[in-house]
């Protein structure tokens, strides 16, 4: 059995950004990802960042996947295990992980749960026909791999994930025929529609998909309106000529290992799901258990690195490891989160966060 | 809407005609449709259609969907060779 100082689930933005403070601080971690390289959702967001210098604005995500990762490289207080699951947490305080087709059994004294969130799927006739892809597979297929998912797209979801890859698949050259989001309004930054729509791409909102057509593949989607309560208007039905329909309904949470934890959890529907309660410090009601990013509630990546050095400072600091002023460090960083939580879009998980914060005045 | 072309569960190949029989039968909790109809049983271990279950039966039992809880999630978190259980080393 390994024992370790602090474990890190997941090596996304916000697992990276705690693993970098914790080292800062002068302790030890162990950083566990499935994938195969570090920067988690980072390596396939081909475009820019918002928010200010702190959170890398005007950066695209895959730059900022490489910069976080150079800052920890070779760092001799810090282990990185790739292509490793994390498959189990036991009461004892055993995580097991899944590393070259072992399992491996690692004691962290801290865990930082960064586990990120999963895609939702849609309910629709015909919804397992080739063709039919979730957003993140197409910006995995298309950014990573540089292969086209399709010729001409469907779009459902008009959040800043829907509208972003859209832009994208346009760039790949793929033609857009449309993009449907059931809310009556478009979900995502204002800016990234106004982008799409000068390209000419129709949003239509109060709309949804009932069914993908195709044989052996998509070859068409028949979309519809919707009421005011999501029921598709009879007799609207439009069939569009797609090859490629997909999917960016929203994520929810990565939550298992959580559960497992026996953290308190409570539907939050502004953070996509089942979300832990959290104090000031990122820390679960389980005492030495703390979350960060998209496993904590569904937002940005620039929240999660937000996050992800909340946890990581107070992971190390109740350690003992100390840093110069790391009261004034931790106000600064949820002052940097309500910066990034602000305006009409952030609203939403403002009253997420908010429910499921607790003993907001505790300090490490 | 063609209940049977919808997919729910793409690992254990379950529609939504599968799963409203399920509720009709007397199934009220996730627990109990993954028992009956395996559903989240499979190599995604219910990230997929859990969520779809879960908005499912919301609708047909009227209650929140804050109120359908999620299945007991236990160890491991994804399907694991016999042989790597066993040649787990010892602690």
């Amino acid at each position: 059995m390994r024992e370790v100082e602090i474990a890190i689930v997941g090596g996304g933005p916000a697992g990276l950004s705690a693993a970098g403070i914790a080292l800062q601080t002068g302790a030890t971690a162990l950083l566990i990802d499935d994938g195969q390289h570090l920067g988690g959702q980072l390596v396939k967001q081909t475009h820019k960042f918002f928010g200010s210098k702190e959170q890398y604005a005007s950066t695209r995500g895959i730059e900022i996947a490489r910069i976080l990762e150079k800052g920890l490289e070779g760092h001799p207080h810090l282990e990185v295990w790739l292509n490793s699951s994390a498959v189990g947490y036991y009461p004892d305080g055993v995580l097991t992980v899944l590393k070259d087709e072992r399992l491996v059994k690692v004691k962290p004294a801290r865990l930082i749960i960064a586990t990120g969130a999963a895609e939702k799927m849609l309910a629709f006739a015909n919804n397992d026909l080739p063709g039919v892809y979730g957003a993140g597979a197409v910006q995995t297929l298309m950014n990573l791999y540089g292969v086209l998912p399709g010729r001409r797209a469907l779009m459902v979801g008009a959040g800043n994930i829907g509208l972003i890859v859209s832009y994208q698949l346009l760039q790949a050259g793929v033609e857009v025929e449309a993009v449907v989001e059931a809310m009556p309004k478009v979900g995502g930054y204002w800016v990234h529609a106004a982008k799409l729509r000068r390209t000419g791409v129709p949003i239509l909102t109060s709309y949804t998909v009932l069914a993908a057509e195709g044989r052996e593949w998509v070859e068409g989607a028949i979309i519809c309106p919707v009421d005011e309560r999501f029921r598709p208007i009879k007799g609207k039905e439009q069939r569009i000529e797609v090859d490629l329909i997909c999917l960016a309904v929203g994520l929810s949470p990565l939550s298992e290992l959580l559960w497992q934890a026996g953290c308190k959890m409570k539907y939050i529907s502004q953070l996509g799901g089942f979300a832990p309660l959290r104090d000031g410090n990122m820390e679960t009601t389980v005492k030495g258990v703390y979350v960060a990013g998209d496993s904590a509630g569904v937002e940005e990546a620039s929240t999660a690195m937000v996050e992800g050095r909340i946890a990581g400072l107070a992971a190390a600091t109740s350690l003992g490891y100390r840093i110069a002023d790391a009261q004034r460090l931790k106000e600064g960083l949820w002052a940097e989160l309500e910066m990034l939580r602000r305006g009409p879009v952030g609203q939403k998980v403002r009253e997420g966060v908010k429910t499921a914060l607790i003993n907001q005045d505790s300090d490490s | 809407m063609d209940e049977e072309k919808i997919i729910i569960c793409r690992c254990e190949d379950l529609t939504l005609k599968d799963i409203r029989e399920a509720i009709s039968q007397g199934c009220t909790t996730l627990e109990e449709i993954k028992r009956v109809t395996r559903c989240g049983m499979g190599p995604c271990q219910g990230r997929t259609c859990l969520p779809l279950v879960a908005a499912e039966l919301s609708r047909a039992t009227g209650r929140g969907i804050e109120e359908i809880l999620p299945c007991t999630v236990r160890p491991p978190l994804m399907p694991l060779k016999m042989g790597t259980i066993a040649g787990a080393e010892d602690g």
